[in-house]
């Protein structure tokens, strides 16, 4: 399986890699929307993991440029707007599912797990 | 309960108080350590509250400033074992105090709501005593002391003017 981790934080990237595992997956990064479009583009990944608030261009215009270009992929908003609102419109925009920061690699693992199984 | 009054219009104890609770649950559930948070005060020009690692997230829409995150060193390297993190390089620790500024204040739209709009954070390196703070609203600091380490979340905010839509992408760029 193909994965694409985006986020501008470092240290989430990495931290959600780890609770991937490489294993049987083939797992690459992007700091910023206009990154991963790039990489998409390249990697065609078909599972997406999102943050919302990055420079360039931010995770929800990200996951409507994605699935325009791949209507199947599976993509987990993962972000700290708490507010009930931005879920909804994660949701509406085409996200698979909306993970809260921060996350436990308890719930982590469970939320990928559930893009593995659609 | 703040003590010190102000004649800015600035933020209510009850604004102060969801990020005494987001601060607490920050730390909880990453770490399964409980973090003390002491009364919150306002800051003066005399107090000398930035560590070596500082992060700024501007607010707008129905709040406008600025939220700042310091805190030591060791403190945020011992963090990052949380995230599974061994690299202690200094450009994951500043990237790790940007995070934790990100969700403190991303969070903070559970109760704020989507008008309370968060930038991206920028990171200082080094003790930055000269920062400035906005001059139209209080800097109200909220001291967090985690694991024996002591840092602050200071609080420079105050109404805005308009009302912002219930979703504003503006909201979600730099």
């Amino acid at each position: 399986m193909k994965l694409l981790i985006v986020d501008d934080s470092n240290i989430i990237r990495r931290h959600i890699q780890r609770e991937i595992g490489e294993g049987n997956h083939e797992i690459r990064m992007a700091a910023d929307g206009v990154e991963a479009l790039k990489v998409f583009d390249e990697f065609h990944p078909e599972i997406v993991t999102m943050d919302i608030t990055m420079p360039n261009m931010d995770g929800l215009s990200c996951v409507e440029a994605i699935l325009r270009r791949n209507a199947d992929t599976r993509i987990l908003v993962i972000s700290a707007l708490a507010d009930r609102g931005t879920a909804v419109e994660a949701v509406k925009r085409g996200a698979t599912g909306f993970l809260l920061k921060p996350f436990t690699s308890e719930t982590l693992a469970t939320e990928i797990s559930e893009l593995f199984i659609d | 309960m703040i003590t010190k009054k102000t004649d800015a219009p600035a933020m209510r104890e009850d604004d102060l108080k969801i990020f005494v609770k987001g601060t607490e649950h920050f730390f909880k559930l990453v770490t399964k350590i409980t973090a003390e948070v002491s009364m919150p005060f306002i800051k003066e020009s005399s107090d000398h509250v930035m560590n070596e690692f500082s992060a700024i997230i501007g607010i707008s829409g129905k709040h406008r400033g600025c939220v700042y995150y310091t805190a030591p060193r060791e403190m945020i390297g011992e963090l990052m074992g949380h995230f599974g993190e061994t690299d202690r390089s200094d450009e994951l620790l500043m990237d790790c105090v940007g995070e934790i500024a990100n969700t403190i204040s991303g969070n903070a739209r559970e109760q704020l709501g989507p008008g309370f709009m968060i930038s991206v954070p920028v990171v200082i390196r080094g003790k930055a005593e000269d920062i400035r703070f906005p001059k139209d609203a209080p800097a109200f600091v909220i001291p967090i002391t985690w694991n024996g380490y002591r840092s602050s979340l200071i609080l420079c905010l105050k109404s805005g003017e308009r009302e912002i839509p219930a979703f504003d992408l503006g909201s979600l760029e730099d």
